[in-house]
Order: structure tokens, then sequence, then C-alpha cells
């Protein structure tokens, strides 16, 4: 994903000429590196300082620019959170700001580098968008669609290469979820790296004869609350799924725009915890994120409710 | 806008009227920092920047980025001045709906340029203005003014050090230097001095003034103007409360309006005005 989003940003700074990219000191990490090649004097690297690259950020673009800038998520969410509510989200600034490394995706640094809670942060500040991509060609559509349209967005990318999802066909819509697989029996609404991780499960699940469906939910703010209340009526069992904390993430958002029906909602996540050190995929076994893990919750929950 | 130097004080006189008398019907707000930053404001807003009031979104006006937020009394009794804040507005500051927020916010009036408030992040702002100044080759000046106890924020310096990196001379710094903040005097309860010196280690060319004096102020401002290849942070030096004399120098007037009793009082030392 971070490799997809470096090459866009190459290709958005031949198209708009005043697209302005900040990076705090990891931008080797984040890709914008190769923006800073290509256009050195409208890329700034402003150091270890996450506070000024945001109130920078706002600054140039109250000048009429499209700014991108990147940090890791723990330090684009959190670490600045009063920056991007009052230099950025309050005024409507047109920044965006595109997150790598996030939740369990960055891995061996453990909690301290693993944020499970932007999310919830940044969906909780008016004006502010929240935008999760599946794969890596959705992370291409979201970041050109992010860049086109005025405001301020919140990015969320992994760390590592993910599984193809979307082809290239696929075109990113705000507000939006997308049906990859129609199922009877259920369905898991996911996002990010969970999506493919949805996927696989729902093959497993095909096995213990659970026909479940699944929708990618990357736009996560604002929500596709028609969609919800479609699955809502179709479904009795609506799973959600993410690698972030199941208070305020993905689940959270899904919930408050439930209707009351009887569906019943079940929030696969991290469950109010911190991060560890580990391997990206040692640590979806480690918070039973993995494909088989997520299988067998779905199936535990429905196979119970059926005795 | 350009005055004579000589028709200054008899803006600022106004201004501050304005300013107390606005805080005084809200019952709330910051008498203190605003009439310290009264004179300073005012030397800007009538003698230095280029500007048009009609259009606050002309791309090659100058920028004055109130970082320490509360003083924006001060700047709506200047708006007033401008015919930009209406007289009846003046009785609306920090009432619901009012475009006279507590804190300046740029969506109800764009002129402001920052919505401050939360002290520390005027300063970045600032840089990022400064700093597409410079992508575009525009020649406008970014001037920011913070508070001396808002400099205890961590990120006033981190972008300090990005204004020297940058190389921003097109932005121009100017400190409150009242010397208060609401537990106390700035030097018992953070100390900030040498104040100057930190400046000067972070890479900037440091002028010290006297904040009340206009001479010295619009000096400051050319000999900052004339310096190239790094910001520049004029220390005003100010006296909280400045031009009321029972609010001079008192801690205890930095977020308290005064009672109608002092407005009496102060409206006599402040020679009138024509509301109130």
């Amino acid at each position: 994903m971070r490799d997809v989003y470096g090459e866009t940003l190459l290709e958005l700074g031949k198209l708009y000429p005043n697209l302005v990219v900040l990076d705090a000191d990891v931008s080797k990490s984040t890709k914008t590196i190769g923006f800073a090649k290509a256009f050195p004097d409208r890329f700034f690297d402003v150091g270890i300082a996450e506070a000024n690259l945001m109130g920078i950020s706002a600054g140039v673009a109250s000048t009429g620019k499209i700014v991108f800038a990147s940090t890791f998520a723990v330090f684009a969410s959190g670490r600045v959170y009063d920056q991007v509510r009052q230099s950025i989200a309050y005024p409507n600034r047109n920044v965006k700001i595109v997150a790598t490394h996030s939740g369990v995706t960055a891995g061996e640094d453990g909690a301290m580098h693993q944020a499970f809670e932007d999310i919830a942060l940044m969906r909780s500040i008016p004006n502010m968008r929240v935008i999760v991509p599946s794969d890596g060609i959705e992370t291409k559509k979201v970041i050109k669609k992010v860049a086109e349209l005025p405001g301020p967005f919140y990015v969320r990318l992994a760390r590592p290469a993910t599984p193809v999802i979307f082809d290239e066909s696929y075109e990113f819509e705000l507000g939006k979820g997308r049906v990859l697989r129609e199922g009877k029996h259920g369905v898991i609404i996911a996002c990010g790296i969970m999506t493919y991780i949805a996927l696989e499960s729902a093959e497993f699940l095909l096995k213990d004869g659970i026909d479940i469906g699944v929708v990618s939910m990357s736009s996560i703010k604002p929500i596709d609350t028609n969609l919800i209340s479609e699955l809502s009526q179709r479904y009795d069992y609506i799973f959600s799924c993410e690698d972030h904390n199941i208070i305020g993430g993905l689940g959270s958002a899904i919930a408050e725009v439930l209707p009351p029906t009887k569906a019943r909602l079940i929030r696969i996540g991290i469950n109010d915890e911190f991060g560890d050190s580990g391997k990206f995929e040692e640590l979806l076994k480690f918070y039973r994120l993995d494909p088989l893990s997520v299988t067998e919750k779905i199936r535990k929950v429905m196979l119970d409710d059926r005795v | 806008m350009k005055y004579e130097i000589e028709k200054l004080p008899e803006i600022a006189r106004r201004v501050r009227y304005n300013t107390l008398y606005m805080i005084t019907k809200a019952g709330s707000g910051h008498p203190g920092g605003s009439l310290s930053a009264v004179d300073i404001m005012v030397a800007l807003y009538f003698n230095i920047m280029r500007y048009k009031v009609e259009d606050p979104y002309w791309e090659d006006r100058d920028r004055f980025i109130l970082s320490k937020g509360h003083a924006c009394p001060a700047l709506y009794a200047i708006f007033y001045e401008l015919g930009i804040v209406k007289k009846d507005e003046l009785d609306t500051l920090r009432k619901p709906g009012s475009r006279l927020q507590g804190h300046p916010d740029i969506k109800k009036l764009p002129w402001a340029e920052f919505s401050s408030g939360s002290l520390g992040q005027g300063l970045s702002f600032a840089v990022g203005v400064a700093l597409a100044g410079k992508i575009d080759k525009k020649d406008y000046y970014t001037y920011v003014l913070i508070g001396d106890g808002e400099s205890q924020e961590g990120q006033v310096w981190e972008a300090a050090m990005s204004a020297r990196k940058f190389k921003l001379d097109h932005l121009i710094g100017i400190t409150d230097r009242n010397g208060l903040q609401i537990d106390g005097d700035t030097e018992s309860v953070m100390p900030l001095d040498p104040l100057a010196d930190k400046w000067r280690a972070f890479g900037w060319n440091v002028i010290e003034i006297d904040g009340h004096d206009y001479s010295q102020i619009i000096s400051a401002i050319e000999r900052a103007k004339e310096n190239e290849g790094s910001p520049t942070m004029i220390v005003a030096h100010t006296i909280k409360g400045k031009g009321v004399s029972f609010m001079e120098n008192m801690v205890d007037f930095h977020g308290k309006a005064p009672s109608l009793k002092e407005w009496e009082s102060a409206m006599v030392e402040l020679g009138g005005g024509s509301i109130g």
C-alpha cells in the first residue's frame, strides 16, 4: 500500500502543480521520498516534529494548495490530535493526512508504534473524513480521490503489500461500501487489511455450510448508511472486522447507523488492548484476527445460536 | 492601510475602549493580554500591512496571525475600525452564533486568518503560510503575534527550527512580552528568559523593542524586512492591561472581565467613546 501511495503521489505531482507534500523524518518508510526527489521544491521534511507537521500543512493549505502530510498512524493521530482538530479540521483546511504503518502492521515495533485508536480519534472530529483502503488498487483510487475533493481527510494505510482484491476498473466512491461477495447466512463488513482476511474466512466457512457475504467498507466516515440498512434487513448476522480497537472504530460506526432490525452486530477487532511486538502475521494470530481465528469466531457465534 | 504615525495613538485609544466595552458586555474575556497587544496590532493594521478590507482572500495580502487567540477582542475592535465588524456586533462577543467568538473563527470571520486559541499552533501555521509564499515567489509578509506565556508550548520551538531551516525571511514574529500569565509572572510559572537569546540560538534575527512605542514598532518591522535569509522575532516588551491604570501589570485581569463599576472608571481613563 505504501509503495502505491508513493507512486500515486508522483502521478499527482505532475497533474497538480499546487500539490505539496510534507513528512516528519519517515519519508523512506511512508514512501513520500519518490515525490521528494521528483519535486524537491514542493516537498518539505520538518524533522521529528509532528505537531509542526500538521500546523505547517494547515498554513500551506490556506494559500490554496493541496497538501499531503504523512507519518506513521500512531503519530499522525493521537500525537497530534489537537493540531489536527484546531489547525486543520475546524477551519476545514485542504490537508490530506496519509498515515502508514497502521494497526498491527507496525509489527515488531510494538505497542508504542501501533495505533488501535486512530480511526476513533479522527472519526470524532467534525469535517474530518476517514478512509481505510482494502488493497493497493483501492489505495491508488483513494489517494487520487482525496486529492480531488476539498477539505481534510485521514487515510489509513497498512505497512505491507496486501493481496489484490479490486481490479483496475474499480472506482472509489466516498461514502459507499462495496459488496465483494454475496452470502446467505450473514455478512462481514471489513476495512483495510481485514478485508482480504474476511474473504478468506468466508471461503473457510463454506466448509461448515455457512455462506457468508463480504462487504468492503473503506469509507468509514462518511459511512454507507443505506447499504448497512439493506444488509440489516437481509441478514441476521453482521460481523464488523478491523485491526483497530472495537471501541470507536468501524464496528462502532456501523452500530451508530444500524436500524432497529433483528440483525445482530458482532464486532471483531482489537478488544480494548494495546499492541505487542511481532511480525504482522504473528500479531494477527496473537489478536485472533487471522483468517482461521476469524472463521472460528464467526462459526461459534452462528452455530451457538443455532442450538 | 497607511496612517501617519501621529494618528495611531488615537486609533489605539478607540480600540482599547471598544475592546474593554466588548469584554464588559460579554461578562468574560481576556482584557490584560488584549490591551498589551493593541499598539502592535494597530501599527500593523494602520501603518504597516498591505491588504484589502473588501477581499480577505486577496492572495498578495500580508497576513496577520494572532496566535494568542484570547486577545481577539482587540482584533475585533480593529475590525470594527475597518468596517468589517458592525457596531451592533460589539454587543455579541462570546454569544452563540456571533461572528465574534471567544477565540477567532475564520469560517465566520475570514479576515482573522487563523482559528487560534489552542496555544502554540499559530507559529507553525505562519511557517506554512510563509513557506507557500516562498514556493510561489510571492512578496507578502506573514506576521504572527505570540504570547510570552504561549512560548512555553513546545510546538513554538518546533516551528522556530523549521522557519530557520526554510530561510523564511518574509516571516516576522512578534512576542507580546508582558511578563504575566494566568498563574502569575512568567518567570515564576516557567522561566522564559533569556527569551531573546533563545530565539537567537534558534537562528532568528532578533530585535527587542518597547511594544507601546510606535516609532520603535515601525522601525523594527523595517529592519526585519531588510534582513535576508532568516526569520525575525521582535520581542516587544509590553505592559499587561496597558492603558487602564488599575489593570496594568495586574495578573487578575488576564482572564477576568471588568465589573460595571470598573468599566466606568476605565471609560474615563480611555477618554470615552461613541458607544457604551
